[in-house]
C-alpha cells in the first residue's frame, strides 16, 4: 500500500494530476446538484406562487 | 424500423428520456473509470521504454489521453447541435449544447492539468508553448468565450444564437489540435506524442485508456443530461407540462 501510495517517488506528480481531475469532477457533480435544487425549487415557486400572472413576468434574466 | 426523432426534439418529451438515462450513465462512468483505473495502476509494468523509460508518471496517461479526446469531443458535440440549431431553429438542440459546454470546459481543463502533470517529470517543464499545448489552451478559451458570450446577451434567443455561431467558426481549432498531437510527420514533431498511434501503445495501457474514455464519455452524457434538464425547467416555465409536473412538487 505505502508502495502504491509512493508511485516510484512520483506521488506528487500521479496523485496531483489524479486529484484535481478528480476533484475537479466531483465540484461539477455537487454544483449540478445544488443547481438542479435551485431551479426546481425557483419554478416550482413560479408554478404555485400566489401570483397568478405568468412564470414570464417573474425577473429570472438569462438561465 | 423507423423512428419518428422528431418526436424526442420537444423539451418536453426529452424531459423525462434524459431524467431515466441519467441513473444509467452515471453507473457505467463509474463502473468503467474505476475498473479501469484499477486495471491500469495494477496490471501493468512499473516502467516503460528502453534507455529513456517513462517512469510511475506514465499512469497520468489514462486520465490525460481520457480528458484531452473528451474536450475535443465535447467541442464537436457543442458545434454540431449549435449548427443543428441554427438550421433547424430547434429549441432543444441550442439548450444541448448550452447544457454540454461547461462540461467540456472541465475537461479541457483535465487535459492541460494533468498534462502539465505529466510534462513536468518526463520533459522538466509544467509548459511549453508548443502548438498541441497552445491550440489545447485555445480551446478552452473558446469553450469559456461560449459560456460568456451565452451568458452576457439577455436574450435567450438571440444568445443561443450568438454562442452558436461563435462555436462553429472555433470549429476551426480542432484539427489544428488533433493534427499538432497525432503528427503526420514524426520528424517534424516534439518528442512525446509521436508515438500516440493506438497500434504502439501496449494493450495492458491501451485497455484502461479507452475504459477511461469512454467512462468520462458517460459521464460527460449524465452530466450534460443534468444540466439540460435544469434548462428545460427554467426555459419551459410557462409551459402546460412544467405546471403539471411540478405541482406535484415531485420534480421527475
Amino acid at each position: 500500500m505505502k508502495e502504491f501510495l509512493h508511485q516510484g517517488g512520483y506521488a506528487f506528480f500521479v496523485w496531483g494530476a489524479y486529484g484535481v481531475t478528480f476533484g475537479l469532477l466531483a465540484a461539477e457533480v455537487v454544483a449540478l446538484m445544488v443547481n438542479q435544487r435551485t431551479i426546481l425549487a425557483r419554478v416550482g415557486r413560479w408554478v404555485r406562487g400566489p401570483t397568478q400572472g405568468s412564470a414570464k413576468t417573474a425577473s429570472r434574466g438569462n438561465e | 424500423m423507423s423512428i419518428n426523432w422528431f418526436k424526442f426534439a420537444s423539451p418536453a418529451a426529452f424531459y423525462p428520456i434524459a431524467g431515466r438515462m441519467i441513473p444509467w450513465f452515471a453507473g457505467i462512468a463509474i463502473v468503467l473509470v474505476l475498473g479501469s483505473l484499477l486495471w491500469g495502476f495494477f496490471g501493468t509494468a512499473a516502467q516503460l521504454g528502453g534507455s529513456n523509460p517513462q517512469k510511475e508518471y506514465y499512469r497520468i496517461i489514462y486520465i490525460h489521453v481520457a480528458g484531452a479526446w473528451m474536450s475535443m469531443w465535447l467541442y464537436l458535440v457543442l458545434a454540431g447541435w449549435s449548427a443543428i440549431g441554427l438550421v433547424f431553429n430547434t429549441r432543444l438542440s441550442f439548450m444541448m449544447a448550452k447544457a454540454v459546454a461547461p462540461t467540456g470546459a472541465i475537461f479541457t481543463v483535465i487535459a492541460l492539468w494533468t498534462g502539465a502533470f505529466w510534462g513536468r517529470p518526463s520533459w522538466g517543464t509544467y509548459w511549453d508553448w508548443d502548438p498541441r499545448l497552445t491550440s489545447e489552451l485555445i480551446l478552452f478559451f473558446l469553450y469559456i468565450g461560449y459560456i460568456a458570450l451565452h451568458s452576457a446577451i439577455d436574450d435567450t434567443r438571440r444568445a443561443d444564437r450568438a454562442a452558436a455561431l461563435l462555436a462553429m467558426v472555433g470549429l476551426v481549432m480542432l484539427p489544428v489540435i488533433y493534427w499538432s498531437i497525432n503528427c503526420p510527420d514524426p520528424t517534424q514533431c516534439a518528442a512525446l506524442h509521436q508515438r500516440s498511434d493506438p497500434g504502439s501503445i501496449h494493450a495492458s495501457i491501451l485497455w484502461p485508456m479507452l475504459g477511461v474514455t469512454l467512462g468520462f464519455w458517460s459521464y460527460a452524457f449524465a452530466a450534460t443530461f443534468v444540466r439540460l434538464r435544469g434548462i428545460i425547467l427554467l426555459r419551459e416555465a410557462d409551459s402546460a407540462w412544467v405546471r403539471e409536473l411540478l405541482q406535484g412538487d415531485s420534480g421527475r
